[in-house]
């Protein structure tokens, strides 16, 4: 990573658990976990509580819509590591890969009812816009998301903005497509706690 | 009700960086969070993570360094962006849903 200290800056503890992980995933330990681990104090315990929130609390939505809408927002930001990462989440969650693909691929055209499609273009469009107006948010309402999705779905695009910015700030390394594999399994068994 | 859950894990990540402890100061971490009154070169960099994160370089990282900030005020001021930006699309979805449902109608 572009900080030596996010590299290299851990207890010998936590070195340890980094180690142990590696020998029992057989995979590296991906930089969105170190960076948690780092000074967790200041920022990664309250952001994998916010984060797990989000993603796995209580919510209208499936786990694996809202995979779906990380792995869209982070594609909207052109985040490598937090697109590959959360479109492995969201197939294997659904167990429909195509459909993943396709949603990504064009949303309008994607095989997903109309509340998910309009709901993933009101994120995609408050992340590259940074706005929104209150049209925006009836035509969701309309096809029918109710205003308690619509207010979890901004929990998801909010998480997602933070990280997919720290993951290209910060220089994620992007990881083989099994070590993608292994951090989704990893993610739906565990959460993001 | 959950949102309330969600909200107050939010606001409990944004309190503590910019009002816990820190290696960079309270003013610094307040400027980077909002993209704004930062000097140079680390306005640079801060600025790419607020609103291009993809274009941002090593250079940056080495030019904010070169101007005296430490990898760990770097860490958290990298992070006070990121999430500033977030918090500010936040508040927009937000008050985009308050003002679709003011007149009541939805559920």
């Amino acid at each position: 990573m572009r900080l030596d200290i996010l590299d290299h800056g851990y207890s010998p503890a936590t070195k340890l658990l980094f180690a142990l992980i590696r020998l029992f995933s057989g995979h590296p330990v991906p930089d969105a976990a170190k960076l948690a681990f780092y000074r967790p104090d200041f920022y990664g315990t309250r952001a994998k509580e916010f984060t797990h929130e989000a993603m796995r609390g209580p919510s209208a939505w499936s786990v694996g819509d809202r995979e779906l809408m990380a792995a869209y927002v982070s594609k909207v930001n052109g985040s490598a590591f937090c697109t590959a990462a959360h479109t492995a989440t969201a197939r294997r969650a659904y167990q429909d890969g195509p459909m993943v693909t396709a949603v990504l691929a064009d949303l309008e055209s994607a095989p997903v009812e109309e509340p998910l499609r309009s709901t993933l273009r009101m994120l995609g469009k408050l992340t590259a816009e940074g706005k929104l107006s209150a049209e925006d948010m009836r035509q969701v309402l309309a096809v029918g998301a109710s205003r308690q999705q619509v207010k979890d779905a901004l929990a998801v695009c909010v998480a997602f903005n933070t990280t997919d910015r720290l993951a290209d700030a910060f220089g994620f390394e992007v990881l083989s497509p099994e070590g993608f594999e292994a951090g989704a399994k990893y993610l739906l068994k565990r959460g993001y706690r | 009700m959950p949102d309330n859950k969600k909200q107050a894990a939010h606001r409990a990540l944004v309190d503590r960086i910019l009002n816990g402890e820190g290696r960079s100061s309270a003013q610094q971490r307040a400027r980077a969070f909002g993209n704004d009154g930062l000097p140079p070169p680390l306005n640079t960099l801060i600025g790419k993570v607020a609103t291009r994160p993809t274009q941002v370089t090593e250079a940056d990282f080495a030019a904010a360094k070169a101007s005296g900030f430490s990898e760990d005020q770097l860490f958290e001021l990298v992070i006070c962006a990121a999430v500033g930006q977030s918090a500010r699309l936040y508040e927009a979805g937000l008050t985009a849903l308050a003002e679709a449902t003011a007149n009541g109608g939805a559920r």
